[in-house]
């Protein structure tokens, strides 16, 4: 689906009518293509004090073959290359005080950035911090990459890890996600990161060979685009969906060299059904994406029984019965186990007329950092990803004005697509990931809505 | 990952064929949901939908085999071409057969000898019939008359044999569910039958509305769920009423009996006939390495099949009871009786035929006379027949039948646990009859 306003507001009319109209200027995002480098241009990384983490990001850029630039070449002063990454490690703040030096070397940067640049910090949790002020000091970052975030024009993002002490060996991942392409539509996030064994040796171009991945809802939409990811990234997808839409499915499955499982997830024996099936076709699973939903929406106070019961049904209850049974059968989950769930921006928010939605929604994000720990034991991640205003058939269906404006009350003015959602997962899916648990990763271009 | 058919490089002991599994897209009634799809259209779809469900995508297979019973001249090589639109390699070598309704069967008992032979490891055999989208043939007068004027060397010779073409040779010949040598439709034959062999209306009745409750059952409780794939919108069976009842059934006036004795009574309907309808279907099956090396499961293996055929024309007997002679001949070569299965599909052609089929191989006189039995076979438990629903329920576009009774026993079996057996028996057109064993 094109995006009209954005080719337009692209265009050299349109260009210039946009901007002497002060109208929204969306840009077209820079999306990950296999074989294309990290970062289109050159990266600076930055301290706040004496951070621990500068050697480290060095590696990860230097094994990633983007070239590094030093602080000073970013003052503003020279004419030096524009910027396609800003990365501040900001794991030396002691207080408030500190903050000067973000603001000090952050402001240079951030003027001399490429297109779809990305703005990456990284900071110790303010929840482990052994002082106020110091917790202040590492809170505080968090408003600050949020307001870069919708002060950064042009494609670019800006968000934060929180990296706690122990954690250093899991960020490799989490920071190529937020440079790469894959990252297009992420915006204004904050992801946490734990202490995990983190396998060495990725194949960047086919980071889940090997691996069997379920995707719930495959049969199209985001669940095919999810679909289409994972199998790009080297894993076998075994595309789940009800039988009514065994056609389409089948049609996704043949298209990405899967298998298709027709499957009632909210039936009785649903869960048996898959793990016998994951035990008799690909001897246990890697990765589950429990994407599967459904709307019914009404007000609450028009809401029939089986609209409230039928989008629990789907959306959680499923969710929670099929991950308990593959955490209860023996040998079905595999060692390093992913699972992802998604969530919604309306699980967040909240929204008019989805009151059955936004509490399934929701309850996923509970449901997912409950379980994190049980995850973590086993050297698993459960994680959930909230989609924003993503563009699909259904987004198609809304009304022309409800959809122009939905689409751009967000900092990248335009609406996501399925394949950003389906990036996202995919980053999650990933053995590198190991480190990144019990999350809840939106992808929305940084939403006014539940921010 | 695309992978190569590796056939034996020494003949191996015979082995018996697994079926791995099968695809079919629901079967519509006819001039309904598929009245635009082709034959190739369908078969190509559950081709499709059974490698989505096993992960083919461009492997090439030993073979596929299939057919249908009412064709296009221009769809000579069906199967082959239907491969070729497939995701299956393009590599995979395919044909055609055609034994009316057993087409579906004779064409799974092909493929299972041929892995039984080692010839092939793998393969599909399948079924397709439309009766939507069937063919017109030109009225042979103008036919003759046309391939004259294509044959004439000048263009008076050419006028003059298109002043041949008179006005009733325009009519198109439209193919009839009829015997060509008696003219007559397949359900007066087998009213016939029904009245020689005493089968009432409401014991018909009774079979149908059972055949639509197990079929709905099935479906309800999931059981085709990695049996069907659906096609065009349809998810279910077009002709499936759960609701069905002898009650309603009993309403329905007789079709069929223009050629009973005076008196007798005409007792079947289009309820206790099946329809004409159309789909599609396809078995998987392989050697159990092949199996094995594809991380695909074994449901069953197919351990026989007979066919055996009857002269309905002189010989006095009924034009769907060919069946009935074949069963004894396979039992015998394998040390069964009829009463060492688990589970029975007879095609419903008819209900009647079912219903005859049971009734002879109870008859003492018959099974001496006919079968040159000492003791007749028996009866069957009837809990055990059809436990799925069949063709009455289902539909049954002709070629198709014998795909979805193959899949749907096998994993049948395959629930029911090792060791279990199944027995087939379907009737053809021609007087012609197949039958099978399959074994978990």
């Amino acid at each position: 689906m094109s995006d009209w306003y954005r080719d337009f507001a692209n265009s050299g009319v349109g260009g210039t009518l946009t901007k002497q109209l002060g109208l929204p200027r969306p840009a077209v995002l820079r999306r990950y293509e296999p074989g294309e480098p990290l970062l289109p241009g050159p990266a600076v990384i930055g301290s706040a004090e004496e951070g621990r983490l500068r050697e480290q990001l060095s590696s990860v850029l230097k094994d990633a073959g983007v070239s590094v630039l030093s602080p000073v070449a970013a003052d503003g002063s020279g004419d030096g290359e524009k910027l396609a990454a800003v990365l501040l490690d900001a794991t030396g703040l002691t207080g408030p005080a500190d903050l000067a030096a973000v603001h000090d070397f952050l402001a240079p940067a951030l003027k001399r950035l490429r297109p779809s640049a990305r703005v990456l910090v990284l900071a110790d949790p303010p929840s482990a911090a052994p002082s106020p002020a110091e917790a202040a000091a590492r809170q505080a970052l968090d408003g600050l990459v949020r307001s870069i975030g919708k002060e950064l024009r042009n494609g670019a993002t800006a968000n934060l890890i929180y990296v706690p002490a122990g954690a250093e060996g899991s960020i490799a991942s989490p920071v190529r996600f937020f440079l790469s392409g894959r990252s297009a539509y992420v915006d204004g996030q904050t992801v946490t990161l734990a202490g995990a064994d983190v396998p060495a040796g990725e194949d960047d171009d086919k980071p889940l060979a090997g691996k069997v991945a379920v995707v719930t809802g495959a049969a199209r939409g985001i669940g095919a685009s999810i679909a289409r990811v994972m199998a790009r990234d080297g894993a076998h997808v075994v595309a789940v969906d009800i039988p009514m839409a065994g056609q389409s499915l089948a049609d996704v499955a043949n298209e990405i060299g899967g298998t298709a499982f027709q499957l009632d997830i909210t039936a009785a024996d649903a869960a048996p059904r898959l793990i016998e099936h994951l035990r008799e076709r690909h001897a246990g699973v890697d990765i589950v994406v429990h994407n599967a939903g459904i709307t019914r929406d009404k007000l609450l106070v028009n809401m029939d029984a089986e609209r409230w019961n039928s989008v629990m049904a789907v959306n959680l209850q499923a969710q929670l019965d099929i991950t308990q049974a593959l955490l209860d059968a023996d040998g079905v989950l595999k060692a390093g186990a992913r699972i992802v769930c998604v969530t919604s921006q309306s699980g967040i928010s909240g929204n008019r007329g989805q009151t059955n939605y936004s509490a399934s929604k929701a309850g996923i994000i509970g449901m997912v950092r409950a379980w994190a720990p049980t995850f973590a034991q086993r050297g698993a991640t459960i994680n959930a990803v909230a989609p924003g205003f993503i563009v699909t058939e259904m987004t198609a269906k809304m009304p022309f004005g409800t959809r122009e404006v939905g689409s751009r009350l967000n900092s990248m003015q335009q609406g996501g697509l399925p394949v950003d959602v389906a990036e996202t997962i995919a980053w999650l899916s990933q053995p590198g990931s190991a480190g990144v648990n019990g999350q809840v990763v939106r992808v929305c271009g940084q939403s006014l809505i539940g921010a | 990952m695309a992978t190569t058919e590796k056939p034996a490089t020494q003949k191996p002991a015979p082995r018996r064929a697994a079926i791995v599994g099968g695809n079919r897209i629901p079967f519509a009634r006819s001039n309904s949901r598929y009245a635009q799809a082709s034959n190739q259209d369908m078969l190509t779809a559950t081709l499709d939908g059974l490698v989505a469900r096993f992960g083919l995508q461009g492997q090439q297979l030993g073979e596929v085999v299939a057919g249908a019973v009412l064709k296009h001249a221009r769809d000579f090589n069906l199967t082959r071409e239907s491969v070729l639109g497939s995701r299956l390699a393009a590599t995979t070598p395919a044909y055609d057969v055609q034994q009316a309704c057993g087409t579906g069967l004779e064409a799974a008992l092909l493929l299972a000898n041929k892995i039984a032979l080692g010839q092939v490891e793998s393969g599909i055999a399948g079924g397709v019939d439309t009766t939507s989208d069937a063919p017109l043939a030109v009225n042979d007068d103008l036919r003759r008359v046309l391939i004259q004027v294509n044959a004439a060397r000048s263009v008076q010779d050419r006028l003059k044999a298109l002043a041949g073409i008179r006005p009733g040779m325009l009519a198109p010949e439209i193919p009839r569910n009829a015997e060509p040598r008696t003219g007559l439709a397949m359900g007066e034959h087998a009213q016939v039958t029904a009245h020689e062999w005493e089968i009432g209306r409401e014991e018909q009745d009774e079979l149908t509305v059972r055949s639509h409750q197990n079929l709905a059952a099935a479906y309800d409780r999931g059981f085709f769920d990695d049996l069907v794939t659906p096609y065009l919108g349809l998810a279910r069976d077009q002709n499936l009423r759960p609701d069905s009842s002898v009650e309603k059934l009993a309403t329905l006036q007789p079709v069929f009996g223009r050629v009973l004795p005076p008196g007798a009574e005409a007792t079947m309907t289009a309820g206790n006939s099946t329809p004409l309808s159309d789909g599609a279907s396809a078995v998987l099956m392989g050697s159990d390495e092949w199996a094995d090396a594809h991380g695909l499961p074994v449901l069953a293996h197919l351990v026989d099949g007979q066919t055996a055929a009857v002269d309905y024309v002189h010989g006095g007997e009924g034009l769907l009871m060919a069946p009935v002679y074949a069963m004894p001949v396979m039992l015998a070569r394998n040390g069964l009786t009829l009463q060492d299965f688990d589970f029975y599909e007879i095609h419903e052609a008819f209900a009647s035929t079912v219903l005859a089929t049971l009734k002879a191989w109870e008859d003492p006189a018959f099974c001496k006379g006919r079968l040159g039995l000492d003791a007749p076979l028996g009866s069957i438990d009837r809990s055990k027949l059809n436990v799925n629903g069949s063709s009455l329920a289902a539909g049954h576009p002709f070629a198709a039948t014998g795909g979805r009774i193959v899949a749907g026993l096998a994993k049948q079996l395959h629930e029911a646990g090792p060791g279990r057996r199944g027995l087939i028996s379907i009737c053809a057109a021609g007087g012609q009859g197949v039958v099978a064993i399959l074994e978990s």
